[in-house]
This record gives structure tokens, C-alpha cells and sequence, in this order.
């Protein structure tokens, strides 16, 4: 009896899942990750419960646009795509020109009502850019198709890094980056672009970066040599996960978030206080639960009708997972500090909502379908 | 363009995405496992570093400093203790307004420009959240005044801290020592981990010689505290353990009635017990309230205390050296017995003068007209000069040095207690030494009457008068009865330390010594034969007189008609019951004139006073 209850209780949210073309593995995995993230977010914030409610709502909006993207139909979504490209490219070159500064870098437009990150737009417009550009075209990517597409990624990236805004740009062009990859532009031209890219490091080094980005690349190679200034973040992050040890010091007693040593510690370092609070295993359940998503976004990616969803699906799970690496790559000492939060955890409003509309396109494209497996 | 779009081959495009789909997945799970390696290696293999890292960031040690020592006289009166000071303290973080604050503390309380300006700089150093104190040592009625009204302002609080406290103010002061603030030189010297917290320390006198006693073990405190350093709880705590109590041998009332008698007179008493070398009393006039200099004295009030012409911070008792005059007449007595150079019947003629051959000085007796026909007895007794000149003439420079050495003169008695001098006993050599010139007669003979070279602290009078009442037993002077180990209720008692000891060749020559100081103080003609008169036990004392001012071969010394300045010390010595002695007094009164006017009288009081507490005087009566 009560099986059978049970039986139909699954069946009733399946169906209005269903009714709204919500994924459920996806939809389980990202309320687990989210409800995490609060509970993880409370501890960072000193039990500041204002704030919790603040980024619940948030992600309560995230969700409910994740759900209205995931209603579009992917043709509408692919016909959209050059226009938000445009209209991507055209706000950032108004973000050079009446853009408004905010901690020394110049990201935001006042809409009027809104204030306005035209370069948080640009990570769902580039990939749905380049693949509805390339899904168009043979596969693999020829020259022509190769040179009009990394045109077309350098430019936004070239803009959003005059800002200078680097962890954003990095998460632009990689978006670029993979819908080029799946589109299968061959191995030796990467290796190519590579090497080029490596080639050109010492170049970039001297007329590309800020001060303070280069020394932020010395700092991760030397955190002692400033450990009061530019070290110091690096410096308490590593403290803070490798005192956390096996185990974690527990939820709300990691000494280090909680007496106020950790710097950032809602926003780009709070993998640092699950490290520390939660130790190894429950950092490993965490990025577990990272993997299932991205290695949901990249099954739904391969199950997909059509090229474009293919590679827009691809494209935005591996930009997730672009966020999640640099951002513990970061605070585990591996990476140079750059502003990347952790995805759907960190305190803060705008990247959730791209995000969620990410994941409100994958959706899409999962449920607009001939499934093949 | 339009050949290659017909070769688009959606099967296989299809594939392609996947199997790139597949390598991304690999590459993925490739870079995480890089991260997770890190992870590794930062949670697991260097845990413990990163673990002593984060205690380090977060505990901080705090020093508990331990409660000073009390010490206590031999009767278990209070002579110093801690008492809580109050201190106006203002915490920054919790005020608005600093300066309308201080503004309106005036109205309760009189801050000063100066500690104002204080109170910023230390603020300035600061944490916002720790209290700087803004006046120190607040009197009652400002406590009472200002806690009625501080619930006014928030951030403002009058907080205690023990400090040093001595009950009886400027009784005592030259045996007890003081402590100050902790200053640069100081922290040259002490091991900082002992005094982390400690904000005094022993400066002069008992309270610096056992300063290890007195200050205890310091405690500590582990507390957890936030990247402000503001302190959040207490993780553990080792507490401090208190420092020892010391029980002196000074009798508070003896030393209390020896300043009194001294009224507005300068000079010092010490008096000492003969059979273990006690200090019962160890005073020197004029003194001063060691209370002033507990937390920090005023510009004012130490310019006054050091310009003073009666010089209240010298201790006299063992840093003050004075020529012992006619004191030192019993022990050269004593000398000429056991040298052999006199017999107790030899007598001398007394003229008033003495010569030596083939000199012309006159060596003056202090009587004009002279004794007449005096022994070893009347000479002592009378305090002749000219049998003394005698003696040390014939005795000579280097025995009469080598004897007094044995009874402590010209050397460091060893009492427990800071700058202490040695005073000098001359001879030959020394003379060669330090003066570089040879050594005359004449020196012998103004030795020989305790003048010249010679000096002595009150201290050693003392002593060296301890040691002849015990027949030559010399006891290293103490302060200290006993140590009290808090801790564990032990008492560590410092035992009597002979220092030396001088074996007296016939009983009889000390006996004889021993008679004629008795005539000093009860004999008719004895010098102090005023004090002698109504004693119910026998005192055995000398008088002495101490120039201080060179007279001329023809002049008279006329006390009247010189100014105060400069009139002889006046001396005396002697101890009680003379034939079970328990008491040895050397009194000093600087300028006081004669030995008997002035300086005996003091001892006898003193005498009366002990003898009577200690139930010997009964004894004595019955």
C-alpha cells in the first residue's frame, strides 16, 4: 500500500518534472550542491543568518530563471544566439567607454535599473555564438570556420580583459575554447595554438598584465615573500585546508574561517573553509558532487539532438567545471589568485544566475530530444 | 563553401562530438585528481604543519603574574603587602566621542595635560578593544565619586590591580627596600619569561636581595583569540604561584620606637641579637614613605626627597660611614690584653696630652686637664685618650688592624640586603695601596682612639659589639627569620651563620673588658653613667665621640659656638644583660655632640623596650 503510494508519489514529480522539461538527476544534484553551499556559507559568514537569507533568495530567483530558460525551445535559444552575441560585444565596448568602477576594475553598466555585468552575459553568449555558428559548418572545423571562430572569441576576451577582469575572461574564452574542441578542431592545430600560446607567455607577462596580476603569479610561487600583503590570502587558504587535516575540524568550528583569519572566506575562499571544517573526505564528496554535475551536463551533451546542443551543452558543462578548477586550484595553492568563484557556492548573485541559466539550457537541450541512449 | 556542406555527414560529426565529449570527461577527471592530489598533500601529509600554523594563528599565551610575597616582622606584623590600586581605564572601541569623554570626566575627577597625552600615546599602541588606563591610583573618594557616575559612559571602568603597599609608610624603609616599575635596566637582567606580566620588581633592600623569593612563579593562560587578537575563551591555564612570604627578624615596635626617639634628629640604630645575629632593629633617620615610589614617584616629590639637606634616601644603617671614635676603646683594650702589650693593672699618667719621642704635636685628650692615673678599667670607663695613645703606640698599626678585622671592622658583614659598605680599617698596607705614602706614628695613635682612617656603618658597630658581648662568636647579620613557601605551607628558617670566630686567649682579659664597659654605663665615673641610673639589668657600653670637624693644636671645641653641621657624632655602643647578652645596639646621632647626652639614652630605651618584651627584665627583677 504504502509502495504503492510511494510508487505514485515518484510518479507525480516525475510528471511535473517532466511538465516543466526540468532534468532530474540534474535538478537532485544541483539542490544537493546548493543546499551545501548554504550550509557551508552559514559557517563562513559567522552564522549570519541576514546573509543566508539573502543568497537563498538568490538562488531561489536562479532557480526560477533556470526553469523558464529550460522552456525555451532550443531553436528559439539558437536563433537568439548572434543576437546576444552582439549585443554582448556591443555592452562590453559601452562597459570601456561609460562603465562604472568598482574595486579598481571597470565591469559594471548602470542600466538604470539594474546594474549590469554585460561580461557575465558573455559567458552564455559565446558558446551559444560559436555553436550555432559551427553547428552550421562540416565537422571538423576547417580553416576558415577555425580563423572566423577564434575572431570571434578574442574579441569579447580581449574586452572583458581590458577591464581588467581575468577570471572572467579566462571563463569567456574557455567557453570559446570548448565548443571549438568538441567541434573537433584537430589535435596538431591545439597543439599548435599551444605552443603559440606558451611561446607568447613572456610577451604577455611584460605588456598584458597589471602589476598586481603578476604579482599574483609571484605570489603563488613564493607566498612567504609577502606574507602579510599578497601572500596573505594564499597563506591562511593553505593553513586553513591542511589544518582541517583527514576529518575536518566540523561544521562551524574550523578556527581559522571562524576567528576571522581566512580573508574572503564567503566568497572566492570558501572551498577553504569546507577544506578546513570538513576535511579530505568531505572535500572529496564535494568535488564528487561537482563531477556528477559536470558529467551530467557531458552525457546530456552526447545524448543531444542536435550539433548545437551538443556542443552548447559541452561547452557550458566544462566551463563549470573551469570555475570549479581554478577555484580550488586557487585556494589550494595550485593557481594564481584569480576572482573565480566556486560555483553555486560562493556568496554572491551574479555568477549564480548565469550559472543557473547555464544549467536552464542544458535542460533544454536534454528535453528537446531524440534520446539516444 | 557549397561542396563541403553536402560532404556534412551528420553520423559521423556526431561521433566526433563524442569522442571529444569523452576526452573532456578524461581530462576533467584528470586536472581534479590534480587538485584532490593537493588536497592530499596539504590535509594529510603536511597536516601537522599546517595544523601548528593554524594553533600558532589563533592561541596566544597570556602571562598571569603571580601576587607578591608579604613580608611580616618577627611578630607577624604586616610590613608590606598588595593591595588593589584603582585605575581609571578607558576602552576605545566602546566610545563614540573620545574627546567630549575626557571632557566630561573632568567635571568628576582632575586629569592632567600630561596624562592626557599619556593616555593617546599608549592608545595609539593599542588594540581598539583593550583598556589603557587613563589615571592611576585613584584616592577612595575619587572611586566613590566616579562609580556613581561611570555607568554614564560606556567604555569607562575603574579596575583594580594589586599593588605593593607598605602599611607602616616610612617606618622601616632602610630594612624593607622598595619595589618600583620594572625599567630598562632591569630588563637587562631578568629572564623575561619570569617576569612576563610582572610589572615590579625588588629595587633596593630586602625586597631586591630576595627578590627571587618574593616575586613567584608566573602562570599562564592559553586563550584563543581572532585575527584581531581579541581574546575569545580561554583554552587552559596554568595558574601563578605566589611568592614567598618573608618573615624578618626586625621587631616592628622596637624599630618604631627607635625612629620615634630620634625625633627630628639624623643618625641610625641597629640593633642586634649577640647569639645568632638577628637584626632587630635597623633604622636610619631621616626616612621616607617607600609607598611614594611604588608607582612612579613625582618629579616633585623625588627632587624634594634627594635635595634635602638631611638626606632622608641615604641609608645610613649600611651604606653610612663614620669614624667610631671612642666605640672602638673596648676592643683595642681587649687587643692589648691579648697581645700582651698591657696588663689590666699597668696604668698610664694622664696629662691631658700625649707626645711622641721627637715629635712636637700634642696627641689631645679630650679632657684638658687629664685623667690623672689611669688602668686598662679607668679608661675605659672614663674614656681616656691618652691611655689609648699609649696602647697603640706600643701595640702598633699592624696588630691592632689584624685584631679589629676579627670583629668585622673594614670588612662586608654579609647581611642580606643591597649596598651594603665596608668601611676601613687602615694599616700599612692599605695606606701604601691606596694612598701610596708610608705610614706615620702619629696615625697609629688617632687610629688607636677610633679617629683618622677609620670607619665603620652602624652595621658593623653593631655586629662588632655582638661579637664581643659573645666573646669573639661573629654572626653574619640577617633581616630575614624565615622563608614561607606558599605553595606548600613550608618554612625554610635561616639558620645563624658564624662567620668567624675569635678565640679569646684568657677569659680573663674579656672579663675584664667586659667589667670596665659596665662601669662605662653604672660605674661613678662613667662616661654614661646617666643612663646607668635607674637600670634594673647591667648594661656593658661605650661611649664615643666622632669629630667631624678638624680642630686647630690650639683651639678649644666648643659645641655652642659651631654650627650644627659640624658638631661631633655622638656614639655609643653597648649591650644587655650584660652578663647574658641579648641585645647589641650601636646608635649614630649625627652632630649629636656627645656620646652620652644624645646616643645612649636611645640604646637604653631601646633595651628596656626589648628586654621587657622578650620577659628577661622579670626574670632579672626576680
Amino acid at each position: 500500500m504504502s509502495r504503492v503510494m510511494e510508487n505514485d508519489s515518484m510518479q507525480l514529480s516525475r510528471r511535473i518534472l517532466d511538465a516543466f522539461r526540468l532534468d532530474p538527476i540534474l535538478i537532485l544534484l544541483l539542490f544537493l550542491l546548493s543546499a551545501l553551499g548554504l550550509m557551508i556559507l552559514f559557517s563562513a559568514s559567522g552564522s549570519d543568518t541576514d546573509l543566508i537569507m539573502r543568497q537563498f533568495t538568490r538562488l531561489g530567483i536562479a532557480l526560477l530563471l533556470m526553469v523558464a530558460v529550460a522552456n525555451v525551445s532550443l531553436r528559439v535559444l539558437k536563433k537568439l544566439s548572434l543576437a546576444f552575441y552582439l549585443a554582448g560585444v556591443l555592452l562590453l565596448v559601452a562597459v570601456i567607454g561609460f562603465g562604472e568602477i568598482g574595486k579598481g576594475a571597470q565591469r559594471w553598466l548602470d542600466l538604470g535599473f539594474i546594474r549590469f555585468q554585460p561580461s557575465e552575459l558573455m559567458k552564455l553568449a559565446m558558446p551559444m555564438m560559436l555553436a550555432s555558428y559551427l553547428s552550421e559548418k562540416v565537422l571538423p572545423v576547417g580553416w576558415k570556420d577555425l580563423f572566423v571562430s577564434v575572431l570571434l572569441v578574442i574579441v569579447p576576451v580581449l574586452l572583458i580583459a581590458k577591464q581588467p577582469d581575468l577570471g572572467t575572461a579566462l571563463l569567456v574564452g574557455s567557453a570559446g575554447f570548448f565548443v571549438l574542441f568538441l567541434a573537433g578542431v584537430r589535435w596538431k592545430i591545439i597543439m599548435i595554438l599551444g605552443l603559440l600560446v606558451s611561446l607568447m607567455a613572456p610577451l604577455l607577462w611584460k605588456f598584458a598584465l597589471h602589476d598586481y596580476q603578476r604579482s599574483r603569479i609571484l605570489t603563488l610561487l613564493d607566498p612567504e615573500s609577502d606574507p602579510l600583503g599578497a601572500g596573505y590570502h594564499i597563506i591562511q587558504s593553505k593553513i586553513a585546508i591542511g589544518s582541517g587535516g583527514v576529518y575536518g575540524k566540523g561544521w562551524l568550528n574550523g578556527t581559522q574561517s571562524q576567528l576571522d583569519f581566512l580573508p574572503e572566506r564567503s566568497t572566492d575562499f570558501i572551498f577553504s573553509v569546507f577544506g578546513e571544517e570538513f576535511g579530505l573526505f568531505g572535500s572529496l564528496l564535494l568535488v564528487l558532487l561537482y563531477l556528477m554535475i559536470i558529467y551530467r551536463g557531458l552525457y546530456i551533451a552526447a545524448c543531444a539532438s542536435d550539433n548545437y546542443g551538443r556542443l552548447l551543452a559541452g561547452a557550458l558543462s566544462l566551463t563549470f567545471f573551469v570555475y570549479l578548477f581554478v577555484n580550488t586550484g586557487m585556494v589550494a595553492g595550485l593557481l594564481p589568485v584569480v576572482g573565480v568563484p566556486l560555483p553555486l557556492v560562493s556568496y554572491g548573485g551574479t555568477s549564480m544566475v548565469t550559472l543557473m541559466l547555464g544549467f536552464g539550457m542544458i535542460m533544454t537541450i536534454r528535453s528537446s530530444k531524440r534520446f539516444l541512449g | 563553401m557549397a561542396p563541403r556542406e553536402q560532404l556534412k555527414d551528420d553520423y559521423s560529426e556526431t561521433r566526433l562530438i563524442q569522442r571529444r565529449l569523452i576526452v573532456a570527461a578524461v581530462i576533467v577527471l584528470l586536472m581534479m585528481s590534480l587538485v584532490l592530489g593537493r588536497l592530499y598533500v596539504l590535509q594529510v601529509v603536511e597536516h601537522d604543519h599546517f595544523s601548528t600554523l593554524s594553533n600558532s594563528n589563533r592561541v596566544r599565551i597570556k602571562a598571569l603574574p603571580p601576587t607578591r610575597g608579604l613580608i611580616y616582622d618577627r611578630n607577624g606584623v604586616v610590613l608590606a603587602d598588595n593591595l588593589p590600586a584603582y585605575r581609571l581605564e578607558i576602552i576605545r572601541e566602546r566610545i563614540d566621542d573620545l574627546d567630549a569623554t575626557l571632557q566630561d570626566l573632568q567635571q568628576y575627577v582632575a586629569i592632567s595635560e600630561l596624562a592626557i597625552k599619556r593616555f593617546r600615546q599608549a592608545a595609539k599602541r593599542a588594540r581598539p578593544f583593550e583598556s589603557i588606563p587613563l589615571l592611576l591610583n585613584l584616592s577612595d573618594d575619587e572611586v566613590a565619586t566616579l562609580a556613581v557616575n561611570l555607568h554614564k559612559y560606556k567604555g569607562v571602568e575603574i579596575n583594580a590591580r594589586l599593588a605593593r603597599h607598605y602599611p607602616l609608610g616610612k617606618h622601616a624603609v632602610h630594612a624593607l627596600g622598595y619595589v618600583g616599575r620594572i625599567d630598562e635596566r632591569d630588563l637587562e637582567k631578568l629572564d623575561e619569561t619570569r617576569y612576563a606580566g610582572t610589572s615590579h620588581i625588588g629595587k633596593l633592600g630586602l625586597e631586591k636581595f630576595y627578590e627571587s623569593d618574593l616575586h613567584g612563579e608566573v602562570g599562564f593562560q592559553r586563550v584563543e583569540v581572532n585575527a584581531a587578537g581579541r581574546t575569545l575563551r580561554v583554552l587552559d591555564e596554568r595558574p601563578p604561584l605566589a611568592g614567598h612570604d618573608l618573615h624578618l627578624t626586625i621587631d616592628s615596635g622596637l624599630q618604631q620606637l627607635a625612629e620615634d626617639l630620634f625625633a627630628d634628629e639624623r643618625g641610625s640604630v641597629v640593633a642586634i641579637d649577640p647569639a645568632n645575629g638577628e637584626v632587630l632593629a635597623l633604622v636610619s633617620m631621616p626616612s621616607f614613605d617607600p609607598n611614594l615610589f611604588v608607582n612612579g614617584i613625582s618629579i616633585k616629590d623625588y627632587g624634594a626627597l634627594r635635595d634635602s639637606p638631611s638626606r632622608p634616601l641615604f641609608n645610613r644603617a649600611l651604606t653610612g660611614q663614620y669614624p667610631p671614635g671612642s666605640t672602638t676603646k673596648p676592643f683595642f683594650g681587649l687587643a692589648g690584653l691579648e697581645y700582651s702589650v698591657v696588663g689590666p693593672k699597668k696604668s698610664v699618667y694622664c696629662g691631658g696630652y700625649y707626645l711622641l719621642p721627637n715629635e712636637e704635636r700634642r696627641y689631645r685628650d679630650w679632657k684638658k686637664e687629664g685623667h690623672g692615673k689611669m688602668d686598662l678599667h679607668d679608661a675605659i670607663a672614663q674614656s681616656c685618650d691618652v691611655y689609648f695613645y699609649d696602647l697603640s703606640y706600643a701595640m702598633g698599626i699592624d696588630r691592632m688592624s689584624e685584631f679589629m678585622q676579627q670583629f668585622g671592622f673594614g670588612r662586608l658583614t654579609g647581611i642580606d640586603s643591597t649596598g651594603e659598605q665596608s668601611g676601613l680599617m687602615p694599616s700599612r698596607e692599605w695606606k701604601r695601596r691606596a694612598r701610596g705614602m708610608p705610614w706615620f706614628p702619629g696615625e697609629t695613635l688617632i687610629t688607636g682612639i677610633g679617629q683618622g682612617a677609620l670607619l665603620v656603618t652602624p652595621l658593623q658597630l653593631a655586629v662588632a659589639t655582638a661579637a664581643l658581648a659573645k666573646q669573639g662568636d661573629l654572626y653574619r647579620p640577617h633581616l630575614v627569620k624565615s622563608i614561607n613557601f606558599a605553595e606548600d605551607e613550608m618554612q625554610l628558617a635561616i639558620e645563624p651563620e658564624l662567620t668567624s670566630q675569635y678565640q679569646i686567649k684568657k677569659k680573663l682579659n674579656w672579663d675584664h673588658v667586659i667589667k670596665s664597659m659596665v662601669s662605662v654605663v653604672h660605674g661613678l665615673r662613667g662616661t654614661a653613667y646617666r643612663i646607668g641610673v635607674d637600670a634594673p639589668y647591667k648594661i656593658a657600653g661605650k661611649t664615643g665621640t666622632a669629630q667631624v670637624f678638624g680642630i686647630g693644636q690650639d683651639e678649644e671645641y666648643e659645641e655652642d659656638k659651631i654650627a650644627k653641621q659640624l658638631r661631633d657624632h655622638a656614639l655609643f655602643m653597648g649591650f644587655a644583660p650584660a652578663d647574658d647578652p641579648q641585645i647589641a645596639v650601636a646608635v649614630i646621632v649625627e652632630n649629636g655632640g656627645s656620646g652620652s647626652s644624645t646616643a645612649a639614652p636611645i640604646a637604653r630605651k631601646m633595651m628596656d623596650a626589648y628586654l621587657f618584651s622578650q620577659g628577661a627584665l622579670a626574670q632579672e627583677k626576680s
